[in-house]
């Protein structure tokens, strides 16, 4: 159990006071001796006696003893640590050959004195010159508080330099005074605070648990520090619940992203929107796996090699469906809505018979797996790097859409499309460059989305409804609708979850929205003005 | 309330605003029962704003719209204005053209318009002389069975002032009717308005001069959503300020 | 008033399409019960059932085409409509079973039992009473439809919008109804029909009555449908869908012209539902899926909208397509039911009907109102002219 760190650190201290332990250790080496044949009264006696040694070489020894790793050879007499298959010496932890024909027998502890055992040797721990140890050590008078251990610990919080161990120290003496029945109640009021601030997330139960056998005078301090607990639980369960709907929002806002620039731009319902998606995800999986076979190397930013790839494989796509189909259907939304239907149902079947039914994978690059806590929320790295990859996308889109001559053409376009063509913008070019913008960034989504959804035929499907929800709700014709939108469509979910669980969640966003587009039926960043009340 | 009695419209202090642009600007206009008004004005002067407020299209910010002396028309929708007696006839004619003439003018035809009403609907024989008889006057009684889609521009601004008719509207909305007109139908259309506001009344919005000198009605002239100047078309047409802002030198 | 209106309903067209579905009510089950089997015009019982089942296709097909095509209201969620009828059906079937289900529980359909449910939830209570049932199919959708259309028309919410929120209205159902908490059987629906009035659902007899019945049911709707669009209000229908706003100018209201479609549409795709399920024999969720409305809608435009027969055919054809396809070639189902969608929009936007029609009815003036192709949306929606209609520019001649 003991780190070899702790180790070497019990080893340095013994280096540095050598008189004190060569005076010890004839003493020490008796006394485990005589731990063989004792009772278990006497086995006790000889851990406090151990332990009052304040030597550091006795700590495998206790150790040992607690884990039941202790063990007597019955041939020779000899104490020894038995660990798997190699037998030590308790005491210089030097390897032990015992010969053929030992027998060892464990030398058996109680419960009881497994508490003395932690007991002793957290004290022990708690004087040590590395203040790993020490923090260990507090950490387990604190989950473990006895009373008994007040002096050690008052004793241990007067030498202490670390702050930070200190405050554990300090914090798990104010638990032990709680459950002490000696302390005083004044003490016992100051020690209150000490927990709220200092137990962290188990100061609710630290301090419910120790309600229960408060003196009545206490009891109220108690109480209004739990309830003040709570109160500031449930402000880090919405917060982390702000963070999980952050992260539904960035992926709906990089799924519905593409979809308000088309509709926004030209009017038109792309309903394969989906599919390109999803095309995006599999040109991932594409170049992972030639990347994998050609060049492994990479293979740790693959993602970031696909993101081109997708962009440039699904805005060609994009390119080549506008010119192909949509441009025939201009003035008929109705009818683009079917048409690319159809189109996303082959699209569909054919990733279906090209890669087969079943969810491919991609592997997630180190530096997207693993997850950090960031002052009590659990944030994992790859919904971390899709929320700054969707503000990222947005941020460059508007960028193109508000600085560049294409975006100048864009709105243009959007504005007044008549006159923009009388002006000699080339309207059919704006058109198909604006749905092969909205269709690499589709793809973009779908290099995106191979880090935390099944990759298979049916991907676009799952997101295309809630983007059409973005998009209306957000309003036509203005991405920072569509930013608002899938932000906050992606925090309500995720709000509404716990209380009505993910489906009925889902069911009523969707009523609310119904509802909502019959007050708003432009959407919320509607257009406003005499030109657009057609 | 009894500076709008014994008027058919009433717009006092009228105001509207898209994102910051002030299409209509504090705006009061009195139409008397059958009195033809001739609006005239630039582009952009706000005329045809102002029929959408009167017809419930646009809700003004500020103002007071009465119609008949009684009835305020800032809070209520379009059919519910329509079957109060207001007629329009848009800038560019909108007639249903999937239908014959003849349909569109039975669905314009003065009726009840609940929808059981129009399920079980059969005409009467004085809806069919009634209709008859505005074909003729509109000169489209021998294409009655034909699709409004096969009209020229002109007979669909005939047969929209012919829906106006069925529609027997106690006020005419009448926005651009000659566009798109020869000069005899031009003088024809002239007429029939003249005809129409001896027993109602009717608003004309029109560009074109000769036109409004025909009709021979009172002309108020809007610029920038507010009156620029009212009168005979004689006095506002030598208003300085008119000739500065609308008909140039 | 009402004689008059049917009267008017009856042109020689709707008479056809009517006469056809009556006599197709007697033939073929005619053709099942009094030739043997083996012999020359036998209908098989399982094409019975199937060919009730696209019948059942071509009441919900109509029933779209009354609102998309007459009134210009691309639901894309029709089908939600369809299932919630099939599902008032399929409760009434359930409660039929009785004692007979594998549990035995003489009033709870077995899926409750098996949860756990120790009474039949209320809104289960008067659907083992026939009529109680059938009156059901019609209301629940209708109502649906009349809550559902009365906010969105009032708000004038149109076009792709009104499109994709009914798209988010079955969707909603969908999950809905996949939970097991709403006491409809969660994923595997409804099935295991015994009895429906007594006779044996599987019975050939059963099977035979259901068909006609199917394709009477089709008959009364072609001559509802046609009583309505050859109405005035069908005239007012087709106005609001060519120009919306020009026909409150004159005065009426097209929110409620549409919601009397889209409320009785909705209740004619119930009715098409509720005659559905006892001919497949289950009901399940999956009959809310958002494909499935879409699909009803290029059944509609591939036969042609706008027309009662079109529907009707497009259902059909598509129908015995699928059919065909999902046995013979059940990969590449998928392939052409989106080369159809494709194909149908850019190709032949009147469908089989107006194909027909320019081929066969060459030089003749038909009377059928086609959609207008209006200008690009982009201007339509952004109007630089505030009085530019819905539908600005002029149909070339026919």
């Amino acid at each position: 159990m003991l780190t070899p760190l702790l180790r070497l650190a019990l080893l340095t201290m013994s280096l540095l006071v050598p008189t004190l332990a060569q005076a010890q250790t004839t003493d020490i080496t008796a006394r485990i001796a005589a731990m063989g044949e004792a009772n278990l009264k006497e086995l006790t006696q000889i851990v406090t006696d151990l332990a009052s040694t304040g030597d550091p070489s006795v700590v495998p020894v206790l150790t040992a003893l607690g884990d039941g790793n202790l063990y007597l050879d019955e041939t020779s007499g000899r104490v020894v640590i038995q660990n798997g298959s190699t037998i030590t010496d308790p005491l210089t932890g030097e390897a032990v050959d015992l010969g053929a024909d030992t027998d060892l027998s464990r030398i058996r502890v109680n419960n009881g004195l497994r508490r003395d055992i932690s007991a002793a040797l957290g004290g022990m721990t708690l004087m040590s010159d590395n203040p790993r140890t020490r923090l260990s050590a507090a950490q387990g008078f604190l989950a473990n508080p006895d009373p008994a251990t007040l002096p050690l610990l008052d004793e241990a919080i007067a030498a202490e330099t670390d702050a930070n161990v200190l405050g554990v120290m300090q914090t798990a003496r104010a638990t032990t005074i709680l459950s002490s029945e000696d302390a005083s109640i004044e003490e016992k009021q100051a020690a209150v605070p000490q927990i709220v601030s200092g137990a962290g997330r188990s100061a609710i139960t630290v301090l419910t648990s120790a309600l229960a056998s408060a003196p009545d005078e206490v009891k109220p301090t108690i109480q209004s520090a739990i309830a003040g607990l709570e109160q500031s639980r449930a402000v880090w369960a919405a917060l982390q619940n702000v963070w999980f709907g952050v992260s539904l929002g960035s992926v709906l806002l990089l799924a519905a992203i593409g979809l308000a620039i088309t509709f926004g731009v030209m009017g038109v319902i792309n309903m394969a929107h989906g599919e390109m998606v999803m095309l995006g995800a599999y040109t991932t999986f594409l170049v992972q796996l030639v990347i994998r076979q050609s060049f492994p190397g990479l293979l740790d930013y693959s993602l970031l090699i696909a993101l081109p790839v997708a962009f440039l494989v699904t805005g060609a796509i994009g390119v080549g469906i506008e010119r192909g189909i949509i441009r025939w259907l201009y003035g008929r939304p109705l009818e683009t809505l079917l048409a690319t239907w159809g189109l996303s149902l082959i699209l569909q079947q054919t990733v279906r018979s090209i890669f087969g039914p079943t969810n491919q994978m991609v592997i997630a690059p180190t530096w997207m797996s693993g997850s950090t806590d960031f002052f009590g929320l659990a944030i994992t790295y790859n919904r971390f790097w899709i929320v700054i990859f969707a503000l990222i996308v947005f941020f460059m889109l508007l960028l193109i859409l508000n600085r560049t001559p294409l975006g100048l053409q864009m709105r243009a376009v959007t504005q007044n499309r008549r006159m923009a063509s009388a002006m000699g913008i080339r309207t059919p070019f704006v058109d198909a460059m604006t749905f092969g913008l909205g269709s690499g960034i589709a793809g973009l989504a779908g290099v995106a989305l191979t880090q935390i959804d099944n990759i298979s035929p049916n991907l676009g499907q799952n997101y295309i409804i809630d983007s059409f929800m973005v998009v209306v709700f957000g309003g036509v014709g203005n991405l920072w609708g569509t930013f608002v939108g899938a932000l906050t469509l992606g925090v309500a979910n995720k709000f509404l979850e716990p209380y009505a669980g993910a489906v009925l969640g889902k069911i009523l966003i969707l009523v609310l929205i119904i509802l909502f587009i019959q007050r708003h039926p432009r959407g919320l960043f509607a257009l406003k003005g005499r030109a657009i009340e057609q | 309330m009894s500076k709008a009695q014994d008027t058919m419209l009433y717009l006092d202090g009228v105001s509207v605003a898209f994102d910051g642009f002030k299409a209509i600007n504090n705006l009061s206009i009195i139409v008397r029962p059958t009195e033809m008004l001739a609006i005239i004005g630039p582009n952009g002067a706000g005329k045809t704003t102002m029929m959408d407020i009167i017809t419930g299209k646009t809700r003004p910010d500020a103002g007071e719209v009465m119609f008949d002396g009684r009835t305020d028309l800032t809070k209520l929708d379009e059919a519910t204005i329509a079957n109060l007696g207001i007629g329009r006839k848009f800038q560019k004619p909108t007639v249903f053209e999937s239908h014959t003439i003849w349909d569109n003018l039975e669905m314009a035809l003065k009726k009840p318009r609940g929808i059981f009403n129009a399920l079980f609907y059969t005409a009467s024989d004085d809806d069919i002389a009634r209709i008859t008889d505005i074909l003729d006057t509109v000169r489209l009684l021998h294409r009655k069975d034909e699709f409004a889609a096969n009209l020229s521009h002109g007979q669909k601004q005939w047969l929209e002032i012919g829906m106006l008719l069925a529609q027997d509207p106690k006020l005419l909305l009448v926005d651009e009717p000659v566009a798109g007109m020869t000069d005899s139908e031009t003088e024809e259309t002239a007429k029939l308005l003249r005809e129409i506001a001896k027993t109602r009344s009717v608003v004309v919005v029109e560009h074109d001069m000769s036109f409004v000198r025909e009709l021979g009605s009172r002309v108020v002239c809007l610029a920038e959503g507010a009156v620029l100047a009212e009168g005979t078309l004689d006095q506002v047409s030598a208003n300085p300020v008119v000739i500065e802002r609308y008909l140039g030198r | 008033m009402l004689t008059q209106a049917l009267f008017r309903a009856l042109d020689k067209k709707a008479i056809w399409v009517i006469g056809i579905f009556l006599a197709v009510a007697i033939l073929v089950p005619m053709a099942n019960l009094l030739i043997p089997p083996g012999q020359f015009g036998h209908v098989p019982t399982y094409l019975v059932s199937l060919l009730g089942k696209y019948l059942s296709y071509a009441i919900l097909a109509l029933a779209l085409d009354l609102v998309w095509g007459y009134c210009g209201i691309l639901s894309l969620g029709h089908s939600a409509f369809f299932a919630l009828g099939g599902y008032a059906m399929g409760m009434y079937l359930m409660r039929q079973i009785g004692s007979r289900g594998v549990y035995g529980n003489p009033t709870l359909p077995d899926f409750m039992v098996f949860l756990n449910w120790k009474e039949l939830p209320w809104y289960w209570l008067g659907f083992d009473n026939f009529w109680f049932a059938m009156a059901m199919v019609v209301v629940v959708p209708g109502l649906l439809a009349f809550i559902f259309g009365f906010f969105a028309f009032r708000s004038r919410v149109t076009g792709v919008y009104l499109s994709i929120i009914t798209q988010a209205m079955t969707f909603a159902l969908l999950l809905a109804f996949f939970r097991n908490d709403m006491g409809f059987g969660g994923n595997n629906g409804l099935t295991d029909f015994k009895d429906i009035l007594g006779a044996p659902v599987q019975a050939q007899s059963t099977r035979v009555i259901l068909f006609a019945a199917t394709a009477i049911a089709l008959a009364l709707s072609v001559l509802v449908c046609s009583m309505i669009v050859n109405s005035k209000l069908g005239k007012v229908m087709v106005a609001v869908r060519d120009a919306e706003s020009r026909t409150r100018f004159i005065g009426y209201r097209v929110e409620y012209v549409k919601l009397f479609a889209f409320t009785v549409s909705a209740i004619m795709a119930g009715i098409a539902g509720a005659l559905y399920v006892p001919q497949v024999g289950i009901i399940n969720p999956g009959e809310f899926e958002p494909g499935n409305s879409i699909e009803v809608v290029i059944w509609t435009a591939v036969g042609g909208r706008g027309t009662l027969i079109g529907p009707i055919i497009g259902a059909i054809v598509v129908n015995l397509g699928k059919s065909w396809f999902t046995s013979a070639l059940p990969e590449f189902w998928l392939f052409a039911l989106g080369a159809l969608f494709i194909f149908v929009t850019l190709f032949l936007p009147k469908g089989i009907v107006g194909l027909w029609k320019q081929v066969f009815g060459a030089g003749r003036q038909t009377a059928e109102p086609t959609p207008p192709t209006p200008a690009r949306s982009a201007d339509i929606e952004r109007g630089e002219d505030p009085s530019t209609f819905d539908n600005p520019q002029p149909r070339p001649a026919e």
